[in-house]
């Protein structure tokens, strides 16, 4: 490779390829997409929080004119999510249409398919369900109490990591630490779930082919783990399916949850029509995926001289009622719970806890982003206490190359320090000579 | 419920559609007239996604019913400009960034085309002002608001030149 | 009613790829008979620009101009696998794997040209505007366009690549929490300046100003476009937003736009940031992932902000009129 010379075309701000297509209207996104013969599929849901589900009654839906089918877990081959399994987490737990309970307000219990989407939204307003109300319990910390409501089907409200009730991080001797230290400074911090709100709604248009295959226009974020997630919900070899997509209103994450595929395409295999499946806006806002609101206590040791020897941190992520992607979101937590500083004990918990609300799964920051909040508002708090320069505390304990994190991993690309000393000097504030010499390659953060 | 021929003129053409009563003029546009630019994120008159032009006027198709553009003219993104001839609005926005994911793209554009007819030299909170029922997610707003300005001052020079 | 002002400062860390690993990204790399290239893939553009930059670091390691490289991405029938556009990993995972397979399409090139021009491949190079020529003779040359259709019609063989980058899956310890969680990390530092109203509760961001180190900026103006964006995202994920404003309890929870508030064009602060480049060892080109860090340090930053100005720190999010309101109620009992 030509090294030595300068680049030709990256470092460029070349103008973007679907530019123009923006600009004028042109481009092409799902909702975008009709057949002939299209019909419309509305999601018939849980008006209830936790309940259990007696009798599911469509007599009065069959009869709205244009109505075509209806589906319910009876109809689904592989009644159960996968996106987990496939990233190797499990158990899976969440069903594509509900069976026996309903565990959160929105949940989808049957699929109405009918010619328009005004005949599909008046005949899914009309199934009639015998639901019976259980208790339900949505506090993370209330969830894990003894006597709460019973959210999962394996039993406890918490996600089983290896037999631990958490994910955990150990290093060196926390609690010990703690108690040699001169100071204690605890802080509680509380992400509240927030939505993705992209202005294109998660959807998809599913199309039966001639020669038996399926094709899914969708505006995953993700072709591939979409597609091999519903082939096996559809009980179908993979190469069946035929996903095309690539142009998104916007993802954040929130379209990865493989939510509204395998339905349309069970309902285009069973009326053999192209089925549209759009999220309304209620929909997208009130039962897709949020972020986890994440509930994070901090607990440091500091001594005399304001260095944090311990820091021990307990964070409750609230997946909702499934786990989606939370299980693996919380691993991600905790390999950055203690934040980008050289702290020589470590101790980590993340508990991903199931509550009786919409779920929760990836978003923009997955993990990092509770963990960003929460340290450096602890960061504030440690450097307040005990009268400390909030720089100067970052950029003492900043992790240096050479550095050992607390999962172990030595630290190879560090540039924190560098990145604090220039948004210093964007901001105008003079660091010391001291704190303006560290750099990421001088092997003095914290104690070590 | 029976359906009417409604007839209002179309980014210059006379057109008719048939409505039932209270389908809103979004639903007709992208779903009988092929004008997909036009988009559906809410349906609630919350994004601004779907803004077209009434007599000039920027509104939200999704809380129009058709039947009330009967013998009134409408102006959609595809009657703005084409990839070969892009209007001043459009270029800025596509040489500046303002865009994105795109699909707020189309109201934004109509929004500040309409802006800059009836206010060729708008301060940026007259700007910020007239976006203030559009969503935008992905850009930050504020490369928007500074193709409008560039897009504003275009105008005027070309305006200028051909005086 | 007093306006008091505050400012702080929060750093981050942002990893690039899915934690453990076990993501790969391929792509397959081909010549058209007239000496354009496409780049076929899997992946994913959320709005933030991968078909741009992806041709851009196609068109790169080729050599060829950017102009004639093409993206055509995201048919699973044409398409070879791409795990999807999450974690900041498609730029890092599908640029890596385009670059291994633009490097093998390159070198077909190379001895296609070195036959047509009699000369050794390795005394060849590409200028980056269509031509490949013979180094220290640049009356030596020949098109990518001939050097196309000569190999295609004449030497009878193909000019394409494929590649694959993949960070292998590793486990972590259960009991120790030792793992590998990223391919590489970026970091970022914000400065937010507010104003607070006593009165109404209100904040208003006046600036946030950040640095952020990113590796390479492959696209300049993508990258601002994630700054911008995020910087916005961040400001809307301290103040505003929020899916339960009573949380836990799920009253009163928004299901439209006008419910869910988020800052408009009149909400918006100053924005100044700053870009380093710290090459990453296994980034595309040193490139590392930058489109979730922009949304994280501008929140705990916005946050310090606050607490700078009334005095006491307000823990949860997000921070609203009503929570800023209690608090000061709390600050002068």
């Amino acid at each position: 490779m030509n090294q030595a010379k300068p680049f030709n075309v990256i470092g460029r701000a070349h103008e973007r390829r679907d530019g123009l297509g923006h600009v004028t209207g042109t481009t092409v996104y799902v909702d975008d997409v009709s057949f002939p013969r299209m019909c419309h599929l509305k999601m018939v849901r849980n008006p209830l929080v936790h309940a259990r589900i007696r009798g599911i009654d469509f007599s009065e839906a069959e009869k709205v004119p244009g109505f075509v089918t209806a589906l319910t877990a009876r109809d689904v081959p592989k009644n159960v999510y996968t996106i987990l399994c496939l990233i190797g987490v499990e158990p899976d737990d969440e069903p594509v249409l509900a069976e026996d309970r309903v565990r959160y307000r929105g949940e989808q219990i049957a699929a109405v398919v009918a010619e328009t989407e005004a005949a599909a939204t008046e005949a899914a307003a009309k199934v009639r369900l015998d639901l019976e109300e259980l208790p339900h319990v949505l506090d993370v910390e209330e969830a894990l109490a003894p006597g709460a409501p019973v959210v999962t089907h394996w039993g406890t409200n918490h996600f089983v990591y290896e037999g631990h009730h958490c994910r955990r991080v150990r290093y060196g001797d926390a609690e010990a630490a703690r108690e040699r230290a001169e100071h204690v400074v605890s802080g509680r911090y509380q992400l509240s779930p927030i939505e993705h709100a992209p202005v294109e709604t998660t959807g998809c248009v599913a199309k039966p082919e001639a020669d038996g295959r399926v094709t899914i226009y969708t505006n995953t974020q993700a072709i591939y783990f979409s597609l091999d997630n519903t082939a096996l919900i559809l009980g179908v070899p993979p190469h069946q399916l035929h996903f095309v997509g690539g142009t998104v209103g916007g993802g954040f994450g929130g379209k990865v949850d493989v939510i509204v595929e395998p339905i349309a395409a069970l309902a285009a295999m069973r009326t053999g029509r192209p089925v549209k499946y759009m999220y309304t806006r209620p929909e997208e806002m009130q039962v897709s995926s949020t972020r986890s609101a994440a509930r994070i206590y901090i607990r440091d040791g500091v001594t005399a001289d304001g260095t944090i020897v311990s820091r021990e941190v307990t964070t409750f992520h609230d997946a909702g009622a499934y786990s989606r992607h939370t299980p693996y979101g919380c691993t991600k937590h905790a390999a950055n719970a203690a934040g980008p500083y050289t702290i020589p004990n470590v101790s980590v918990d993340v508990h991903c806890v199931y509550t009786n609300r919409q779920p929760s799964s990836a978003m923009r920051g997955f993990g990092v982003t509770e963990a960003s909040f929460a340290v450096e508002m602890q960061m504030d708090r440690v450097a307040r206490e005990l009268g400390l320069d909030p720089w100067e505390l970052r950029l003492r304990h900043a992790y240096r190359n050479g550095d050992e994190r607390p999962y172990r991993k030595t630290t190879e690309d560090a540039s924190l320090v560098e990145a604090i000393q220039a948004a210093a000097t964007l901001a105008g504030i003079e660091l010391s000579g001291e704190l303006q010499a560290m750099t990421s390659d001088d092997g003095n953060g914290g104690e070590r | 419920m029976t359906m009417r021929a409604v007839s209002f003129e179309l980014n210059g053409e006379p057109v008719a559609a048939l409505a039932r009563p209270l389908d809103t003029l979004q639903s007709v546009l992208r779903q009988q007239l092929g004008m997909t630019g036009t988009k559906a994120g809410c349906r609630q008159g919350g994004c601004g996604s779907c803004t077209v032009r009434m007599d000039g006027e920027p509104v939200l198709a999704c809380l129009v019913p058709v039947e009330h553009v009967e013998g009134h003219s409408v102006t959609t993104i595809e009657g703005l400009g084409s990839a070969d001839a892009l209007s001043p609005v459009q270029a800025t926005f596509f040489e500046r960034f303002a865009i994105q994911c795109g699909f707020c793209s189309p109201g934004m554009i109509m929004v500040a085309t309409a802006l800059l007819e009836r206010n060729p030299d708008p301060s940026r909170a007259e700007i910020t002002e007239a976006l203030a029922g559009n969503v935008c997610r992905c850009t930050g707003i504020a490369p928007i608001v500074d193709a409008i300005e560039a897009a504003a001052s275009r105008i005027r020079e070309k305006e200028g030149a051909e005086a | 009613m007093t306006l008091l002002r505050g400012r702080g400062m929060a750093a981050v860390n942002y990893p690039t790829g899915m934690n453990l690993g076990g993501d790969p990204s391929q792509a397959l790399v081909h010549a058209t008979t007239t000496g354009a290239f496409v780049i076929t893939l899997s992946s994913v553009d959320l709005g933030q620009g991968l078909k741009t930059v992806l041709a851009q670091i196609g068109a790169e390691t080729l050599g060829v101009p950017f102009d004639t490289v093409r993206v055509d991405t995201a048919d699973s029938d044409t398409g070879p696998h791409c795990m999807g556009t999450f974690a900041s990993r498609a730029t890092h995972r599908a640029g890596n794997a385009i670059i291994r397979a633009a490097e093998e399409a390159r070198n077909e090139m190379l001895e296609v040209a070195a036959e047509e021009l009699e000369a050794a491949p390795e005394d060849l190079e590409t200028d980056g505007e269509g031509d490949i020529v013979v180094v220290g003779s640049p009356d030596k040359r020949i098109s990518v366009t001939d050097v196309a259709l000569a190999a295609h019609f004449k030497q009878g063989r193909t000019i394409s690549g494929r590649g694959l980058y993949m960070k292998p899956k590793s486990d972590l310890d259960p009991e120790t929490g030792a793992m590998d969680p990223d391919s590489t990390e970026a970091h970022a530092c914000t400065v937010a300046e507010v104003e607070v109203d006593t009165e109404t509760g209100q904040v208003r961001v006046l600036s946030l100003k950040s640095a952020y180190e990113i590796g390479k900026a492959l696209n300049p103006a993508l990258v601002e476009g994630q700054i911008t964006g995020g910087a916005w995202m961040g400001m809307s994920h301290a103040l505003y937003e929020t899916t339960a404003p009573y949380y836990p309890a799920l009253d009163h929870s928004p299901g439209d736009f006008n419910n869910y508030l988020m800052p408009g064009a009149a909400e918006l602060p100053e924005i100044e940031s700053t870009m380093l480049e710290m090459a990453s060892a296994n980034g595309p080109f040193g490139a590392k992932g930058v489109g979730e860090m922009t949304a994280n340090s501008p929140i705990p930053a916005i946050a310090n902000a606050v607490t700078d100005a009334i005095g006491v720190q307000i823990t949860e999010l997000p921070i609203t009129p009503e929570k800023v309101l209690r608090a000061l109620e709390e600050v002068a009992a």
